[in-house]
């Protein structure tokens, strides 16, 4: 077969159902084989957000997302999703077209050095030069991508090895001398956990997005309630925990919840869990290291010491690890703890509306008390985000946003890429007028391919957050945040053919969520909000 | 502190820009990086000297064994270091000097690799600190070139670093 059947026939085998893309001329004779397959190819209105849909249904598959693009400007606009993804451990696979082998460096049309440039920003990356090594280098990609730490993998494709011949054998196993990721605890290490846990009195579970990744989320929760210790999540980890639970004190960081905030910072044991204690969940890390005892639970040993000091490293898969301390960790005395944390949870600020304004925590707080238990919450960045972590109840579902690389536009792409990853859960997607303006030509995709997604676009006309750092630490000397000029969202939805209505009044936010679930199709909810409403 | 990393990677094309785009993308300073092949055709080894603290050395060991193309990432002890540099070095010597300058290269263990009317140039393979000194030493002699590969080493002792 040729090397672009060997692709087709590599991602049938590794499962793949869907895939995103945009064709070009270097990535023809893969689209040619597609046009054979039973896989289904979703056509995005921009590269970056076939990347971004394909990590969000990577999250919520669990496998490596597939995107596809062709060389030059189409591999490149791949590079902030592949960003994207990276910073946030997401499983993902990206195959480019690339110019004939022949030509490779001499600049011709639509050439860029793709795998060079997304060096940084991938797990791992392959130029493939012989068409006979695209068996394995899929399955390896496939296992790099969602083994270990997860991450993106970029494969780039001449378009001669796409029509060049081979026989094809998919590998059964694959053998990488330079990864052997560990998974399984030293015991010794998970021995002297047990112990530090049995030992402490004001223990705290800080868990991250790597608890997501390593399918633990059943495991970290079955194991904070046996020991009854306390847990906060960073905003990566945001639903390990349903909001109301007992044990559950909130985000912690700039932007979280004071009782989380409170809880680390008078612990005497920092339990860390798939989490990389990022700036913005930890802005102070040398001081914490001072106060309490620190365990560091990930499955890259290069996470464990770069943030943060630990005093009890262990490099582990997140699930294995918590399944062995949830059999042999006992149950703390954790009651004055907890009842001391409770007290700190309160009743939270009373909601402060300005009048002919939606208040977007008032909205947030009603649009997921009335989202299905399993829903999908996608948030994107700027206030909306801080907003949304605030006051999103999130019950069994997922939190998904783009935590570390910020990337505005990421919602609309990584609803359409949920929604396609579960046969009927709900997907919403929480955006500003900034965001959604980056990556609203996908509405079209949407229709196209009858993706019903919930949207909510919170608008200030202005950038927010932005305009909230000018206004706090510029003197009000406000630049480039006055975001006015864009259209009647919901008037621009309906001429796509999707319902849409405006929100303006907190009396009328019950009925607006209500149209906004109802039905099978998607809608777009505008509310307007104040552009002076704060982050907090 | 200055400290010796030896690195066994695959050998191929790529491998070499994904360890140097490390070392600048995560702020490392570098002293100086080797690369040659090993005994196993299929593998080069990189030996990194590489000024820090252990903070520093830690993290750089850590990011290395994440690339995929790294097999093993191993910090030579000082005690245990065999270390060596090649050094060419040319400078002008004209009859008054040529004989000063065989005088010092005789002490140096140096050798005179090219000789025209007007320059002579040396040879040394020794210490790092060694190549220093002999630079140092020739520098009154109006040095016209240096070039250094950059540190290689092994442990010393029966214990390899290899693919097994």
């Amino acid at each position: 077969m040729t090397g672009a059947k060997a692709i087709v026939t590599s991602l049938e085998q590794e499962g793949v159902t869907t895939v995103f893309g945009y064709p070009g001329a270097a990535i023809c004779p893969v689209y040619d084989c597609l046009r054979e397959s039973p896989i289904c190819h979703i056509l995005v209105r921009q590269e970056q957000n076939a990347g971004h849909a394909a990590a969000a249904y990577g999250r919520i598959s669990g496998r490596p997302g597939v995107c596809i693009a062709t060389s030059g400007p189409g591999a490149l606009n791949l590079l902030t999703a592949l960003a994207t993804a990276y910073m946030d451990s997401v499983p993902l696979v990206a195959i480019t077209g690339q110019v004939p082998s022949d030509q490779l460096g001499r600049d011709v049309f639509q050439e860029a050095d793709i795998t060079g440039a997304a060096e940084p920003f991938t797990k791992h990356s392959f130029l493939v030069k012989n068409a006979a090594d695209i068996p394995r280098i899929m399955k390896e990609a496939f296992y790099l991508a969602s083994t270990g730490r997860q991450g993106p993998v970029l494969i780039d494709l001449p378009v001669d090895i796409q029509t060049q011949e081979l026989d094809f054998l998919y590998p059964e196993s694959v053998s990488i001398r330079g990864y052997n990721p560990s998974a399984k605890a030293n015991p010794l290490q998970l021995r002297r956990v047990v112990e530090a846990i049995a030992a402490a009195r004001r223990p705290v579970i800080c868990a991250g997005g790597g608890v997501f990744g390593a399918g633990a989320r059943a495991q970290m929760r079955a194991f904070a309630e046996r020991c009854r210790i306390p847990v906060v999540t960073t905003m990566m980890g945001l639903g390990l925990m349903p909001s109301s639970h007992p044990l559950y004190f909130g985000m912690l960081g700039s932007f979280g919840s004071s009782a989380a905030n409170y809880a680390i910072r008078h612990s005497d044991l920092l339990i860390l869990i798939g989490t990389r204690a990022g700036d913005r969940a930890m802005r102070q890390p040398g001081v914490l290291e001072k106060r309490t005892r620190i365990i560091h639970i990930d499955i890259d040993p290069a996470e464990i010491r770069k943030n943060m000091e630990a005093n009890i490293p262990l490099v582990a898969d997140a699930r294995l690890a918590l399944e062995d301390l949830g059999e042999n960790c006992q149950a703390a005395d954790t009651g004055m703890w907890l009842a001391e944390l409770k007290e700190k949870l309160g009743a939270g600020a009373p909601f402060s509306d300005c009048p002919a304004f939606v208040n977007p925590h008032r909205l947030v707080a009603a649009l997921t008390e009335r989202l299905d238990s399993d829903a999908i919450y996608i948030a994107d960045v700027g206030l909306n985000q801080i907003w949304s972590a605030r006051s999103a109840r999130i019950k069994e579902g997922r939190f998904l946003t783009s935590g570390g690389m910020g990337t505005m536009g990421y919602a609309l792409p990584a609803a359409m890429g949920a929604r396609l990853a579960t046969t009927a859960r709900q997907v919403v997607a929480v955006m500003g007028d900034g965001g959604f303006q980056m990556s609203m030509q996908e509405l079209a995709t949407l229709c196209q391919h009858d993706i019903p997604v919930r949207m909510v676009v919170l608008r200030n006309d202005s950038l927010g957050l932005v305009r909230q750092i000018q206004k706090q630490e510029y003197a009000g000397r406000y630049e480039a945040v006055d975001l006015s000029g864009g259209p009647d969202f919901a008037a621009l939805a309906q001429v796509y053919g999707i319902r849409a209505m405006t929100l303006s009044d907190n009396d009328e936010i019950d009925e607006a969520v209500d149209a906004l679930l109802a039905g099978e199709k998607s809608f777009l909810l505008q509310c307007l909000v104040s552009p002076d409403e704060p982050a907090l | 502190m200055k400290h010796t990393i030896s690195v066994l990677v695959e050998n191929h094309a790529g491998v070499l820009s994904r360890i140097t785009g490390l070392f600048s993308r995560r702020g490392f300073n570098i002293d100086s990086l080797a690369v040659g092949v090993t005994e196993d055709k299929t593998v080069s080894r990189m030996t990194i000297v590489v000024e820090g603290d252990s903070y520093t050395v830690e993290q750089l060991e850590k990011q290395l064994n994440k690339v995929v193309d790294v097999i093993k990432v191993r910090t030579i002890p000082q005690q245990d270091l065999i270390s060596r540099e090649l050094m060419l070095i040319k400078c002008n010597a004209t009859g008054r000097t040529r004989s000063e300058i065989l005088d010092i290269a005789k002490i140096m263990n140096a050798n005179i690799v090219d000789l025209t009317k007007n320059t002579m140039t040396l040879e040394i393979c020794d210490l790092p600190d060694r190549l220093d000194l002999l630079e140092e030493l020739l520098k009154s002699y109006n040095i016209q070139e240096v070039m250094r590969t950059g540190t290689i080493a092994l442990q010393r002792g029966g214990a390899a670093i290899n693919v097994k």
